[in-house]
C-alpha cells in the first residue's frame, strides 16, 4: 500500500467517524493524529502499512461504539446542528436583506390596512371589514410581491429579469382590480383565492432566479414551498401564542387597548414572517434533514388505506342519491392532498434509489383517489343539467379535471416505475412539467371566468 | 489476565490524571504510557480515552491546547490543572482504602491457608 492509499483510507475512516455529527473537526483532527502515530509505531515494529492500519482501526475501537462515547460526551454537538450555522461571510448581509424585506411586507400591509379603514366604516378591525372587499381580495397583492423582491435580491436577478417579475404583478392587479366585481359575488371570492397563488409562481419564478424552464430548480421550489408551508405554521403558532398571551396581560389594565395591538401586530406579523420563513428554509438548507418528505413518509400509508377503504365503499354503495354538490370541492381537496404526498415524496427520493415499498404504497394511494374522484366526477357530469354552472363549480371541476389528469399521469409513471421500464426521473419531470399547467389554470380562473359569468 | 471492563473505566481517570501529574502529554502517549505501566494488562480500546479527556477538561481537572507533532501535524497536548491534582489525591485516598480493606482480608485468608 503507497502513502496515497494510506490517506485515502485514512480520509475514508475519518469521513465514517464524522458522520454522526457527535465528533468534529478538530475531534477528528486528534484521533488522525492517534491513528498515524499508532501506524508508524505499527510499521517501525516491521508490520507493512496495509497490516498496521488495520491494526490502529481496530485498537481505535469500533466507528459506531467510539461515536457514541463521543455522543454520550458532547451530546450538545447533536443539537447544535439544528442552530443556525451560517457561512461567516455574507452571513449578515442575508440577515439583513431578510430584515428590510419582512419590514417592507410588514409596512405594505399595514398601508393597505389604514387606506381600508379609511375608506371604509370605523369598526374596520384586522380583516374583516366588508366595506373594503379590494382588500381582501388584493391580500397576496401586499405581501408576495416582498417575497419575490426578497429573492430577486437574493438571487442577485438583473433588471431585465425584476422588470419581468414587476411586470407579472402589476398585470394580476390590474385584472383583480379593473373587474368590475359585483358585491359580494362568487368571482370576486374566486379571484380573492386565487390571486395569491398566481403571485406565488411569481416568488417561484424569483426563487429560481429566473431559471423558470430547469426542472431541477423547479424541483428545488417545490421542495421549498413544502419546507417554507412548515416553517411558516410554526411562526404561525408562536405568534399565536404571543398574541393570545399579549391580550390576557393587557386586558386587565387596558382592555380598549387590546384590539389595537392585535390590529397592528397580527397582518404585521403575518406578512413578515413570509419572507422570514422563507430565509429560514434557505439558512437551515442541509442542516437539517427537510421536514416535509418526514411528514409525507408518516402519511402516504395512512392516506392509502384511507382513500382505498372508501373507494371500495363508493364502489358498493354507489355515490348515492343524497349527492352533495359541494362534495367536488372536497375531493379537489383530497386529491390535493394526495398530489402533496406524490410530490414531497418523490421530492426526498434520491434518482439512484429503486423502487420500492413506499412507491407501491403511494400508487395505492394515487389510484384509490383516482377511482373516487373519477365515481364523483361522473355522477356530477351525468347530472350536470340538475345543477347547472356557477363560477364555483366551473373553478372546482376545472381544477379537479387538472388533478385527475396530473394523478393518471403519475399512477401511469408509478407503474412503469415499478415494473422497472422507467426511472423515478420521468416521475419527478412529470410533475415539474406540470407546475405550468396548474399555473396557467390559476390564471384562468382569475382572468377568464369573472367575465365569463358577467362578475356575479 | 483480563481486568474488569467496570475496574478499568473506575480506574481511568486516576490513571489518566496521574500520568499527566509526570508532565503534559498528549492522547496516544498516555495509552503507551497506560501499557508500559500495566504490561498489558489493561484492555483499553483507544478511541475511548479521547471523550474522557474531554469530560476531564469540561470539569477543569485537564487543560488542552494545540501544538504541532515532530512531523508538523497539530497535536493536542494536555496538562493538569489545580483542581485536577486536588481531584487525584481524594481519588488516591479512596484507592488507597479500597487497597487496605481488600488488603487485609486476603493478606489473613493467604496467611490462614
Amino acid at each position: 500500500m503507497s502513502g496515497q492509499d494510506l490517506d485515502a483510507r485514512i480520509a475514508e475512516w475519518r469521513t465514517a467517524v464524522q458522520r454522526g455529527g457527535a465528533v468534529d473537526q478538530p475531534d477528528a483532527d486528534e484521533l488522525e493524529e492517534h491513528l498515524r502515530d499508532q501506524i508508524a509505531d505499527l510499521e517501525t515494529g516491521g508490520l507493512t502499512a496495509d497490516e498496521a492500519f488495520l491494526i490502529a482501526v481496530g485498537r481505535l475501537g469500533k466507528v459506531d461504539v467510539v461515536t457514541a462515547e463521543f455522543a454520550r460526551e458532547h451530546s450538545d454537538r447533536l443539537w447544535k446542528q439544528l442552530a443556525m450555522n451560517r457561512p461567516a461571510d455574507g452571513g449578515r448581509r442575508s440577515v439583513a436583506t431578510m430584515l428590510i424585506f419582512a419590514a417592507l411586507a410588514a409596512v405594505l400591509i399595514q398601508v393597505a390596512r389604514l387606506i381600508a379603514a379609511a375608506s371604509g366604516s370605523a369598526e374596520t378591525q384586522v380583516f374583516g371589514d366588508p366595506s373594503a372587499p379590494w382588500f381582501l381580495r388584493n391580500l397576496g397583492l401586499f405581501v408576495l410581491p416582498a417575497l419575490a423582491g426578497y429573492f430577486a435580491v437574493q438571487k442577485r436577478m438583473n433588471s431585465r429579469q425584476v422588470i419581468g417579475l414587476g411586470a407579472a404583478v402589476a398585470v394580476l392587479a390590474l385584472f383583480a382590480n379593473l373587474f368590475p366585481f359585483g358585491a359580494g359575488s362568487d368571482t370576486e371570492a374566486l379571484v380573492a383565492i386565487h390571486l395569491p397563488i398566481a403571485l406565488w409562481f411569481v416568488v417561484g419564478a424569483a426563487y429560481v432566479g429566473g431559471e423558470v424552464r430547469s426542472a431541477a430548480r423547479r424541483m428545488d421550489f417545490i421542495r421549498f414551498t413544502g419546507e417554507w408551508a412548515i416553517y411558516y405554521t410554526l411562526i404561525a403558532l408562536g405568534g399565536a401564542v404571543l398574541l393570545v398571551l399579549t391580550g390576557f396581560v393587557l386586558t386587565p389594565i387596558a382592555p380598549d387597548l387590546v384590539e389595537q395591538v392585535i390590529a397592528w401586530v397580527l397582518p404585521s406579523g403575518a406578512a413578515a414572517a413570509t419572507v422570514v420563513a422563507a430565509w429560514l428554509v434557505e439558512a437551515k438548507k442541509g442542516i437539517i434533514e427537510n421536514l416535509a418528505p418526514v411528514l409525507t413518509a408518516i402519511f402516504t400509508p395512512l392516506f392509502a388505506v384511507m382513500l382505498a377503504v372508501s373507494a371500495i365503499g363508493y364502489l358498493f354503495a354507489g355515490v348515492g342519491r343524497d349527492f352533495d354538490r359541494d362534495l367536488l370541492t372536497v375531493f379537489d381537496l383530497l386529491m390535493l392532498v394526495v398530489l402533496g404526498l406524490v410530490v414531497f415524496g418523490i421530492s426526498a427520493r434520491d434518482s439512484a434509489q429503486r423502487a420500492g415499498a413506499m412507491d407501491v404504497i403511494r400508487l395505492v394511494a394515487v389510484v384509490a383517489a383516482i377511482v373516487l374522484d373519477a365515481l364523483v366526477l361522473g355522477s356530477m357530469l351525468t347530472r350536470v343539467g340538475e345543477f347547472g354552472f356557477t363560477p364555483n363549480r366551473v373553478a372546482a371541476l376545472g381544477l379537479n379535471l387538472v388533478l385527475l389528469v396530473n394523478l393518471l399521469g403519475t399512477a401511469w409513471l408509478t407503474v412503469r416505475l415499478l415494473s422497472g421500464r422507467a426511472g423515478p426521473v420521468r416521475l419527478e419531470r412529470w410533475q415539474t412539467g406540470y407546475l405550468p399547467v396548474f399555473a396557467a389554470w390559476v390564471l384562468l380562473v382569475i382572468i377568464a371566468v369573472p367575465p365569463l359569468f358577467g362578475f356575479e | 489476565m483480563n481486568i474488569d471492563k467496570d475496574l478499568v473505566a473506575a480506574m481511568a481517570t486516576p490513571l489518566v490524571l496521574a500520568i499527566l501529574v509526570e508532565g503534559a502529554s498528549y492522547g496516544y502517549a498516555i495509552l503507551k504510557r497506560v501499557r508500559e505501566l500495566s504490561g498489558g494488562d489493561l484492555e483499553w480500546t483507544d478511541g475511548m480515552l479521547y471523550p474522557l479527556l474531554h469530560r476531564l477538561e469540561r470539569l477543569g481537572y485537564i487543560g488542552s491546547e494545540w501544538g504541532s507533532s515532530d512531523e508538523g501535524r497539530r497535536r493536542r497536548n494536555y496538562t493538569i490543572t489545580e483542581t485536577g491534582r486536588a481531584q487525584l489525591a481524594e481519588q488516591r485516598q479512596q484507592w488507597a482504602t479500597a487497597n487496605r480493606t481488600l488488603g487485609g482480608l486476603w493478606n489473613v485468608s493467604a496467611a490462614g491457608a
